[in-house]
């Protein structure tokens, strides 16, 4: 049964991959003119144009094209940057250090921050640290983290000089270092996602706070501490996982902002620095990338539900 | 703006009579807030060139980086051109595309969630493409299809639009196939009601109260990501002044001339916040039973 339900989950799985190399394959050919003369790029000589041409095989019908391009995609090749002539992996191989460590610390202290917060609330509902936690999500959304970026940046880094302005040192070379150039992308990161997370806790510890057993358990003496994590927490989990694996998409454009505001060398630079050069294979295969990196999460969050809920039964 | 804020709020009364579900929600404090300042900033939007402002894209190379005064009350950014005057006319863009975004966006994936909600075998064609735009990340989306085709107002308004529509066909095919159920729709295709008919009459005015919520959600989005796709410089021209690309051309100098970035930021995020506010307050006061459906997962 459970493994039929695994099995079925990651069949599920392939057509949205399907859909998402069909729309990345189309980006470049439903651009207006000739994609080889996008790729070659202003400067480039008519040989220059049919050489790509027949490199990338854009004279044999589009569906061989597709196949052969998803073909190549399956066995690891994304391609060929055209500004530095490197393989597209490796260059993503490059860069991904930065963007998986602020991913990494952002994930976290969100989810430390924005758990609590979520809770007290509900456990006070109705008061002031309830407001203030809802009034803190709504503003959390609604104001641009490249601006919340700025302002950390003015405030603590260049008024208060406590932290490193920009820039990013590997944790090869030390972890103080590394972790101090982290706080502030992290900092910008974490507050629209600290936002997201924080209302689905309160609106799940609300809803699971008014059931029966909760009464039960404080009827019969247990403290609220207690109540709050073993009984309710516990029962009120699965929604508030299943946002942190959604909110995995926020994550990814606000990486790619935050990396452009601190100047970290990841791949949300990567992405910026293709846009702006026009390196099409480089923007493919970021795409590709994270979307598949959005799939695979949220696959995984969805077999995490059968750990966490027992209730859970496919 | 989440799905799921108000799940566990008792369900307020609902309205003794459908058709006055509209001045209800007009006097909930959140919506009155998100209308005023969204109003203002329409007003100072229309009337910009009467607000005491100078031509927004004047150079003056002496007057450059000027902080906040008496002459220029957000001060002058690395050109001379003065912050205040420009970030009045940007309102002009980033409402614009708020507005047509979210228009376009209800509009094609109304006709979608229809289309996936009503034709059985069109159900999970449609859908199974709807999660693949939903798993490429919009802004990424957005950053190619602009880079693609060439950055100008349409196609950035295009660019936003597109990693829009899954979440309100989603939305509306949710609505379609709770409501095909219903005995009335029942009891009118028994009646011999045709499918254009029974569509207009009776589905489609169910989904009119999650699409105005949904649609002040995608606005407040399409404002957000105009301003992040030109501050990455993959949005409108350089030379229109959009709140987003004053605050890209202050970056160079920003630890010299702060306000540059500051005064939009501010703007926009007040702007987005007004509507967010909006969206939450139509939401709880149209039906409380929204909450669970509607969401803005950016």
């Amino acid at each position: 049964m459970m493994s039929r339900f695994i099995a079925g989950r990651l069949a599920a799985t392939l057509p949205v991959m399907g859909v998402v190399a069909v729309i990345v394959f189309a980006l470049l050919r439903l651009a207006p003119g000739d994609p080889a003369a996008i790729l070659a790029g202003d400067a480039a000589t008519p040989e220059q144009i049919a050489a790509i041409r027949a490199r990338l095989g854009l004279d044999q019908p589009m569906l061989e094209q597709f196949g052969g391009w998803l073909w190549r995609l399956l066995h690891g090749d994304l391609g060929t940057s055209i500004i530095s002539n490197q393989p597209v992996a490796r260059l993503i191989g490059d860069r991904i250090e930065p963007t998986l460590a602020l991913a990494c610390t952002t994930i976290l202290f969100a989810v430390a921050v924005a758990v609590p917060l979520g809770v007290v609330a509900a456990w006070r509902h109705g008061t002031w640290v309830d407001r203030g936690v809802m009034a803190f999500s709504v503003i959390g959304f609604s104001v641009p983290v490249f601006v919340l970026g700025y302002l950390w940046i003015f405030g603590v880094a260049m008024n208060l000089r406590l932290l490193p302005v920009q820039g990013y040192v590997s944790l090869a070379q030390g972890f103080g270092p590394f972790i101090e150039r982290l706080i502030l992308p992290t900092l910008t990161l974490s507050v629209i996602y600290i936002a997201l997370i924080a209302r689905t806790t309160r609106a799940s510890m609300l809803e699971v706070l008014g059931e029966d057993y909760i009464r039960t358990a404080r009827a019969k003496g247990v403290r609220e501490p207690r109540v709050l994590t073993r009984h309710a927490l516990r029962n009120a989990a699965v929604p508030v996982i299943s946002v942190i694996g959604l909110g995995i998409a926020l994550l990814i454009s606000g990486v790619v902002v935050t990396e452009s505001v601190f100047n970290l060398p990841g791949l949300g630079r990567l992405t910026v620095d293709a846009v702006l050069a026009r390196d099409y294979p480089v923007i493919q295969g970021v795409i590709l990338l994270f979307s598949a990196l959005y799939v695979l999460v949220n696959l995984g969050i969805d077999l995490a539900y059968l750990l966490f809920d027992p209730r859970i039964r496919y | 703006m989440t799905a799921l804020d108000q799940a566990g709020a008792p369900p307020r009364p609902a309205p003794a009579r459908r058709d006055w579900a509209l001045p209800p929600a007009l006097r909930h404090p959140g919506v009155l807030f998100g209308l005023a300042v969204l109003a203002l900033v329409l007003v100072a939007a229309l009337a910009a060139p009467w607000l005491g402002t100078v031509d927004p894209v004047q150079l003056r190379p002496r007057l450059r980086l000027r902080p906040p005064s008496g002459a220029a009350w957000f001060g002058t950014d690395a050109f001379g051109r003065d912050v205040y005057s420009r970030v009045v006319y940007g309102a002009r863009v980033s409402l614009m595309i708020g507005f047509s975004v979210a228009a376009v966006a209800v509009a094609v994936g109304l006709a979608i969630g229809l289309v996936a909600g009503y034709v059985r075998f069109l159900d999970a064609v449609v859908m199974r493409v709807m999660d693949g735009v939903m798993a490429i990340p919009s802004i990424l989306l957005a950053i190619a299809l602009v880079t693609l085709s060439g950055a100008n107002l349409l196609t950035v308004i295009v660019a936003i639009t597109i990693p829009e529509i899954p979440r309100v066909a989603r939305l509306v095919r949710g609505v379609v196939l709770t409501v095909r159920e219903e005995p009335y729709v029942e009891a009118a295709i028994g009646a011999g009601t045709r499918l254009p008919l029974l569509l207009w009459r009776h589905i489609l005015p169910n989904t009119i109260a999650p699409l105005i919520v949904q649609g002040t959600y995608v606005c407040a989005s399409a404002i957000l990501t105009e301003a992040i796709l030109s501050f990455l410089g993959a949005g409108i021209p350089t030379e229109v002044p959009s709140w987003g690309n004053i605050m890209a051309e202050g970056r160079q100098a920003f630890q010299l001339a702060p306000w540059v970035i500051l005064f939009p930021g501010l703007c926009v995020a007040a702007t987005v916040l007004a509507v967010n506010i909006l969206g939450d307050g139509l939401r709880d006061s149209l039906d409380p039973r929204l909450a669970r459906r509607v969401g803005s997962l950016r």
